[in-house]
């Protein structure tokens, strides 16, 4: 791995691998000394052209306790009208000697560009980018899983997959980076993903993912779901017609009061509910949803610097050869893995 | 009348791929045709293994001058354009100013004669400004000096239905041809690629096919009802080639242009997200790329027209969403219809011919193009070596523009010389001299 872009071409050895890493350095967050030397002398950049407070403080996070140097470059509204290019500042932080570039970009494949071409040396990690993919927020979803799915089982979540594991994914579809990420990292670990969306958000061709999609949520939580994954939605989408009013989308498609009920009704008492953040409530999720124990909102916070750590040590320690096609496995789990795809 | 141009004798040239004839081009026509002509002091050219075909005609080209000479201008791009076969072009209208006065396409005209490496025809905009609110001064522009014939709103679709259906009748007072761009607007606000699987992926913007399916499905009822001339643009896709097909068979007056890199790439190749893939309409599938070839080879498409459309670098060197849209076509559409078009099976060279010649000049009203290569003809012809393989390399090109979307990629075909008016724009595969229109410097261009 020379770069994290996507998820969509992140082999099964390689994503165990991350998650793996990531639960050592979780190990390092309980420690009273929470930092390693392991990047010391190492520059990361922090390349945000589109604000993100939550995932650009949770990098930082991740390189300072790993000991490297962090470069904050705020680089909003960037472009050849407006000011400098991609190209140009790449060159700029070539030249400063950027070891990683942590980049955020409201257009799809900005990143893909930066390690395509020549502008830079560094290694990339996309942190988001257009609505196209965010890597590292699929990888701590599936971290988050991962322990939950492992505890079950009464095992270690090391080497583990989430094979079996029925995953419901709802909301904006079409606009969303997490959703993509999620739904790639997901069938590499043989999750079972559904889509829950009104028709309007979700992208023509969804019918070619590796998943089921569902109009309807009542029906998706009765089939049975180990977590269910709500995505933000803007409520400005009413105004470009893809639903007629912020309140139809929440009866329809919004974790309500009456849908955590009937969680508990259907006696899925394991079941997850998750957000990426930041939340809507009221709209997307309800407060009492939010702040159920069933919520894991706030240990995918926690878990996301974990895997940050995890990226940014693989990608910068020196060793970018591919693991084996099918990793040795620590724990020969009730989840075991399934064949690299 | 026309000094510069000299006595050429081609010999042994395969006439449209048929029988091998010679060619004696004299004072600006085809003199004599035949086998083992004589011609006193005449150049002789050996064009064995050549095939002799008539000076290309481009229906669809950015010369991007006035406005934007920093990607091209007419001198350069008219030298590309005679290198890749071609005689004539036309000059679509979204330059700075826009062509909707007598006096910018008579710029253009007059720019074009000065160069001399081809007819530089310019379109009228359809609209003042471009901007599909009230028409341009279509009959002044069709009486210049320019004679402009094909009128366009190229780069934006003339999408109020009734200012269309006023635009095709009034252009009848002329023999003119609206040439619309079928995009439907508020069905591809902010559109980045076509809309399907890839670009669910990829999360970039759809294209969807209907916003272009529709607008001439729109269109072709409106010129029945008016009984007027239709011409689509960059057709991209096999809903598109069924309709086209359909309104000729109800007689419909409709003609309709696919350009090379719809005939040969697909929308796989944004996965890359290189800009140079960029285009409107977007690249298709490969389904439809199997169509649009269909379509050209039945008659339904008529004619091949390149949407040459040069950028400079930093508009392409950035983020997908961020680049222009186009690609240079010009030097690479004749290697490009060979591959498609001629190497699959799918047509001959006396086919290449009628698309990218004859009909062409037909549509743009072009007495001296797209003729026979008959004695007394006008000798626009140019010599072709189909067993010529070459790697495309963007840096080598006549054209400004380096947004060639074949970069690397090797291909059949070259020109080996291209006669304008009897004269040999192109000799060799490279350049030799413009031909010397008595009138250039009278039209007062600089």
């Amino acid at each position: 791995m020379k770069h994290l872009l996507s998820t969509e071409d992140l082999s099964l050895a390689n994503a165990i691998r991350i998650l793996d890493t990531a639960e050592e350095m979780a190990a390092v967050g309980d420690r009273e000394v929470k930092k390693l030397p392991a990047l010391r002398g190492r520059t990361v950049v922090n390349l945000f052209f589109e604000d993100s407070t939550r995932t650009r403080i949770s990098f930082e996070a991740a390189a300072k306790r790993l000991s490297a140097d962090v470069i904050n470059f705020a680089a909003k509204g960037s472009s050849v009208s407006k000011g400098e290019s991609l190209k140009d500042t790449a060159q700029t932080l070539s030249a400063m000697g950027a070891d990683a570039v942590v980049i955020r970009h409201w257009a799809s494949g900005a990143p893909h560009r930066l390690a395509a071409t020549d502008w830079i040396d560094a290694a990339v990690i996309n942190a988001g980018d257009g609505t196209h993919e965010h890597p590292t927020q699929a990888l701590l979803d599936a971290f988050t899983m991962r322990r939950h799915w492992s505890r079950l089982a009464g095992t270690g979540s090391e080497g583990t997959d989430l094979k079996g594991m029925r995953v419901a994914i709802a909301g904006d579809v079409l606009h969303s980076r997490v959703a993509r990420s999620n739904v790639w990292l997901l069938r590499t670990l043989g999750a079972d993903v559904t889509l829950v969306a009104p028709p309007t958000l979700l992208p023509i061709g969804v019918e070619k993912w590796p998943c089921k999609v569902s109009y309807n949520m009542d029906e998706t939580l009765a089939q049975g779901v180990d977590a269910v994954m709500m995505l933000r939605v803007q409520g400005e989408r009413m105004n470009a017609s893809f639903f007629p009013s912020t309140r139809e989308y929440s009866r329809r498609w919004g974790f309500d009061d009456n849908r955590l009920r009937a969680l508990d009704t259907l006696g899925m008492k394991d079941t997850i509910i998750m957000h990426p953040g930041p939340m809507n409530r009221g709209l997307e999720i309800s407060a009492a949803a939010a702040d159920s124990p069933r919520s894991t909102v706030l240990a995918q916070v926690r878990n996301g610097v974990s895997v940050r750590m995890a990226a940014l040590y693989l990608l910068l320690s020196g060793d970018t050869r591919e693991p084996a096609a099918t990793p040795a496995l620590a724990y020969a789990g009730a989840h075991s893995t399934k064949e690299s795809n | 009348m026309a000094a510069t141009t000299g006595t050429y004798l081609i010999r042994g040239a395969s006439i449209l791929g048929g029988e091998p004839a010679d060619l004696l081009v004299r004072g600006g026509v085809i003199a004599e045709t035949g086998t083992g002509l004589q011609a006193e002091g005449a150049t002789v050219i050996d064009a064995a293994g050549l095939v002799a075909l008539p000076g290309m005609v481009d229906v669809h080209t950015h010369l991007r001058e006035p406005g934007r000479e920093d990607a091209e201008t007419v001198e350069t791009g008219t030298r590309a354009a005679a290198l890749g076969g071609y005689t004539a072009v036309h000059a679509m209208a979204n330059s700075t100013p826009v062509a909707d006065t007598a006096g910018v396409v008579e710029q253009v005209f007059s720019l074009g004669r000065a160069a001399g490496w081809v007819d530089v025809r310019p379109v009228g905009a359809v609209t003042v400004g471009l901007a599909g609110e009230q028409l341009a001064e279509l009959g002044a522009m069709a009486d210049s000096r320019a004679r402009v014939r094909m009128f366009s709103d190229d780069g934006i679709c003339v999408h109020d239905p009734l200012l269309m259906r006023r635009a095709l009748e009034y252009v009848k007072a002329f023999d003119g041809v609206v040439a619309q761009h079928a995009q439907e607007p508020r069905l591809t606000a902010g559109a980045q690629m076509n809309e399907g699987e890839v670009s669910a992926v990829l999360g970039l913007a759809g294209w969807p096919a209907v916003a272009e399916e529709s607008i001439i499905a729109r269109d072709v009822l409106l010129a029945q009802h008016v009984g007027s001339r239709l011409h689509v643009c960059h057709v991209s896709t096999a809903g598109s080639v069924e309709i086209i097909r359909w309104a000729k068979g109800r007689g419909i007056n409709v003609t309709a242009e696919v350009t090379p890199h719809h005939l040969l790439l697909t929308d796989d190749l944004v996965r890359s997200y290189d800009s140079v893939f960029k285009v409107n309409p977007p690249l298709r599938t490969d389904a439809d790329v199997q169509a649009l070839r269909a379509g050209l080879a039945d008659g339904t498409i008529d004619v091949v027209g390149t949407d040459h459309a040069p950028h400079p670098s930093e508009h392409k060197e950035c983020e997908w969403a961020q680049a222009a849209m186009g690609m240079t076509g010009l030097e690479t559409a004749l290697s490009v219809v060979q591959h498609t078009m001629i190497e699959t099976g799918l047509m001959t060279w006396a086919d290449f011919a009628r698309v990218t010649s004859t009909a062409a000049a037909r549509i743009g009203r072009l007495a001296d193009q797209g003729r026979p290569l008959e004695a007394g003809e006008p000798a626009n012809v140019i010599l072709v070596d189909p067993a010529a393989r070459w790697t495309v390399d963007p840096f080598r090109m006549a054209t400004m523009g380096r947004n060639s979307p074949f970069k690397g990629r090797k291909l059949p075909g070259k020109v080996v010389a291209t006669f304008f008016k009897g004269h040999p724009t192109v000799l060799n595969g490279e350049l030799n001299t413009p031909y010397a229109f008595t009138d250039a410097t009278a039209a007062g261009v600089a």
